[in-house]
């Protein structure tokens, strides 16, 4: 028997008799399930979530279901194909042992696999003083509990919602106040919102915006503390200015924490940016070697950009947690030379003010900044990044259709300035800087990050300010 | 005058049933000049990334003057001659001949009005009673016939009955705007055959008939202007949106598009489908047993038989290198989507009929900021029309193969679809 027909032999056994496990039951896990039993997979499939829902639809949890158009429970996942899985839901996987190939489960349970794919995703960060986090009226928004229990206190018509953190969360909270007439208050620590993810340029327009809106915008401020009523209730806030605010709802929109703690001890590089792996979604070890059993897809993976020097990037986007799943999926059930590299250039969008922002490429890998189409006045507008002459991003305020076209700029590279549209030019077509807080400033957390070159990303680390 | 270019050919009467072969000749060059200085684009990743480009305008006012006379026969364009798209269906601009930001509010405004939430979140999928209700009476008045015309007795009564439920245009002066736009549509040519004396003729009537169709259109906007009605149409007359009202010419070009587009395309997709399934008994057979095989399958038919084959008001307002060639500032582009969607760079097996065609991200709507406005309503009424044809009609037929075509290249579809019949099942 030649050799490649003994590899063959090797893919179909493992296809027909292996073990698949997934730890993580949202996007990245559902879509990576789907695409083993696509891929001719037909072993054992575990999928293990923390949660005790199947797989649900996380962005219109702070747009739709806020604003009472849509149930919280609406929002499971459409499922694309039968999976004869067994679902482990409602328990978390607290360990890994690579050298028995078992994962341990809350309950005590363990549960062998030949692969294992992990898709844990990120939590959001609580308010740090636990005592003041208790108090009722004080919420974070990342799960579909989380949304109905904001959209249920937004219902009851609070004299003031204050936001803390003005990234895409925080922003599409307050927008969502501002539809529903309750009065706002944002505050956040850096210069401008969403100045962490598109930088201070466009963070003065989405400031702006919020203004124009009604929100109380308050800007290079932290919250000190919070302080409740005699029945435990949270009443008002104060600012590191000096400030007070009377608020009865307060949402901690800190950025995501990755879920990255049950792996300690399993010997991956897995750390504060999240679990280091391979293009192919390959997990690391500590030393920076290639696993051949243990994948990572979705938020809590960081794998080299091929278009960003390399670097590890971590992305938490909506496509980044489907088309990695799929990719990690299929280098599960093959071997070399089959494997595939998941090179999506990144992207996002949010809905806020009436507004659709889109993005494409790294905004904070450039340094500079140029409004390439439409109006910032009309809000209706796109602008591209570069760095170094080249493009290495673009944004859009309600332009999204033409993201395309920088998109392909930007895998090849191309020029920056990028040349004048034919018609609808800004006023001003001169690149200035961006304006991105300078790197390790934790302010508004950007919700795609470049995490240097070391697969296991050790030294990143939070030191939350002000407190 | 030269040899006829491939594009020239394939625009040629003789050839409506079947450009493809044409369409393949001319991938070879993905971005052709043509000898009066337009330039086409034949291939998919080429019309895509020129449906992104912001230097690609689809203004025609912005087409210079002489480059956008379109006498092809008659050599290099001369200054001064009509360019005959203007003539025959530009009156103000409409939202698929002007660019942003005129496209994006005059789009905007009228989206409001016909799809999403939150201003019209219901307005299609409430349509579905009243599609179901059309195409069963439609099938129920085939029983007792033994051959029947798909297009007439099927394919075009339900578009036009429900473009109009939608703008608020009376269904009885369908006899009346049917007319105009067969000669407005009859009088179309981009091909070596425009100048014949014929088009001259149809020409001529093809303007007047224009006219009457907006002076139609006009005249139905100020009853509406008066006295309310139902509608989009009455809606964006009396629309207090964000945006104010559109000017009167405006309202009116683009009820013409609508009126005109809203049902055109459709009728020509729900004949070629019917016409592709039995010239594909397999998959007709597969999607009888599998009804839900409708949806995939009508984007597979639609990339098949596209309903708008090229669009030809687009033009280069900067020099845009693409594909080895630069289409220098001020050249008219033409993208033909029915070649794209054959492209077997983009399309494995592309003639090949594969109901489940994986990743079918065709350009039968286009893509960009002139994405079909009318798509979801056009799948609707075609998986809706074509599935209930498959599952009620037996054992069809097709009489005819192939069938005699319209004239007309852009909007290309046959003129009858002549098909034997059994019977009609319940």
């Amino acid at each position: 028997m030649t050799m490649s027909a003994t590899l063959a032999e090797l893919v179909r056994d493992f296809k027909a008799n292996g073990r698949i496990v997934i730890v993580g039951a949202s996007l990245a896990g559902l879509r990576a399930a789907e695409a083993l039993r696509q891929e001719g997979f037909s072993g054992s499939l575990s999928i293990i979530g923390d949660e005790p829902y199947e797989p649900y639809d996380r962005p219109p949890l702070s747009k739709q279901v806020l604003k009472g158009w849509v149930p919280a429970d609406h929002t499971q996942l459409p499922r694309f194909r039968e999976l004869d899985a067994q679902w482990r839901l409602g328990v978390a996987a607290t360990g890994l042992d690579r050298a028995t190939r078992q994962v341990r489960l809350a309950d005590g349970e363990q549960v062998p696999y030949d692969r294992l794919l992990i898709a844990t995703g990120t939590r959001a960060r609580q308010w740090p003083n636990p005592a003041e986090a208790a108090l009722e009226g004080v919420f974070s928004l990342r799960s579909r509990d989380d949304a109905a229990r904001l959209q249920q206190a937004l219902a009851a018509g609070p004299s003031r919602v204050l936001v803390i953190g003005g990234g895409f969360i925080g922003s599409e909270v307050a927008s969502v106040c501002r539809e529903l007439d309750i009065p706002v208050t944002v505050a956040e620590r850096g210069s401008a919102p969403l100045v962490g993810a598109l930088g201070g340029v466009i963070g003065e327009i989405a400031a702006q915006m919020q203004r124009d809106h009604g929100v109380d915008l308050r800007c290079g401020v932290g919250v000190s503390s919070l302080e409740g009523d005699a029945r435990g209730h949270v009443r008002r806030a104060r600012l590191s200015d000096g400030a007070t605010i009377e608020a009865d709802v307060v949402l901690a929109a800190l950025g995501s924490i990755r879920n990255v703690e049950w792996l300690e001890g399993s010997g991956l590089a897995a750390g504060f940016w999240g679990v280091g792996c391979d293009a192919g979604g390959r997990a690391f070890d500590i030393n920076g070697v290639a696993t051949d059993t243990v994948y990572v897809a979705g938020d809590v993976a960081r794998a080299p950009h091929v278009l960003y020097e390399y670097q590890f990037l971590a992305m938490e986007h909506w496509d980044n947690a489907v088309f990695g799943a799929e990719v990690a999926a299929h280098n599960m059930v093959s071997l070399e030379p089959d494997y595939r590299p998941h090179l999506l250039l990144p992207g996002f969008w949010s809905g806020q003010f009436g507004v659709n922002i889109k993005s494409v490429g790294v905004p904070p890998f450039g340094d500079e900044i140029v409004f390439t189409q439409g109006s910032v006045k009309e809000r209706c507008f796109a602008a591209a990044y570069g760095r170094r002459g080249r493009v290495v991003a673009a944004v859009s305020f309600d332009h999204g259709k033409w993201l395309e076209y920088y998109a392909r700029l930007i895998e090849q590279s191309a020029p920056f300035p990028p040349p004048p549209p034919g018609w609808d030019r800004p006023d001003v077509m001169k690149p200035v800087p961006a304006e991105f807080p300078a790197p390790g400033v934790p302010t508004a957390i950007p919700d795609v990050v470049l995490t240097g070159h070391d697969p296991s990303g050790r030294t990143a680390e939070f030191r939350p300010r002000g407190h | 005058m030269g040899e006829e270019t491939t594009w020239q050919q394939a625009l040629r009467y003789a050839n409506r049933a079947n450009p493809y072969p044409f369409y393949a000749e001319l991938r070879k060059t993905p971005v052709a000049r043509q000898p009066d200085g337009t330039y086409v684009v034949s291939t998919y990743r080429e019309i895509v990334a020129l449906l992104h480009d912001p230097r690609v305008s689809s203004d025609v006012r912005k087409i210079p003057a002489p480059a956008s006379a379109h006498a092809p026969a008659a050599g290099p364009a001369e200054p001064g001659a009509e360019p005959i798209t203007e003539a025959v269906i530009s009156l103000e601009p409409n939202i698929i001949t002007c660019d942003p930001p005129e496209h994006d509010r005059d789009r905007h405004m009228m989206t409001r009005h016909f799809f999403g939430p939150p201003h019209s979140p219901r307005l299609i999928s409430d349509l579905e009673p009243d599609i179901r209700r059309i195409v069963a009476d439609l099938l129920d008045r085939m029983r007792g016939k033994t051959r029947i015309d798909v297009v007439d007795e099927f394919a075009y009564p339900l578009p036009v009955a429900l473009i109009c439920k939608v703008l608020g245009v009376p269904l009885e002066d369908e006899r009346r705007f049917h007319i105009w736009i067969e000669a407005a549509l009859d009088a179309l040519d981009f091909g070596p055959e425009a100048a014949s004396e014929e088009m001259q003729r149809r020409l001529e009537g093809g303007r007047r008939s224009v006219q009457e169709f907006e002076q139609f259109l006009t005249g139905l906007l100020d009853q509406y202007a008066e006295q309310p009605g139902p509608g989009m149409l009455s809606a964006m007359v009396h629309d207090d949106g964000p945006d104010g009202r559109m000017s009167e010419g405006v309202l009116a070009s683009n009820a013409v598009l609508l009126l005109f587009a809203g049902h055109e395309t459709t009728v020509n997709l729900i004949a070629h489908s019917v016409l592709t399934l039995l010239r594909h008994p397999e998959a007709l057979e597969e999607l009888r047993r599998r009804p839900d095989l409708i949806v995939p399958g009508v984007e597979e038919l639609l990339r098949f038989e596209s309903s708008v084959q090229f669009w030809h008001t687009r033009s280069a307002v900067e020099d845009i290198e693409i594909a080895g060639t630069t289409i220098p500032k001020g050249a008219p582009i033409f993208l033909v989507y029915g070649s794209a969607n054959r492209d077997p760079e983009r399309f494995a097996n592309p003639d090949d009929l594969d109901l489940e065609r994986p990743d079918n991200q065709h350009l039968g709507f286009s893509q960009g900021i002139h994405y079909c406005f009318g798509a979801p309503l056009a799948r609707l009424e075609v998986q809706i029309a074509v599935g209930e044809f498959v599952r009620r009609v037996e054992n069809p037929r097709l009489v005819v193969d192939p069938p005699p075509y319209r004239h007309n290249q852009i909007f290309r579809g046959p003129r009858h679809v002549l098909v034997d019949i059994d019977g009609i099942r319940d």
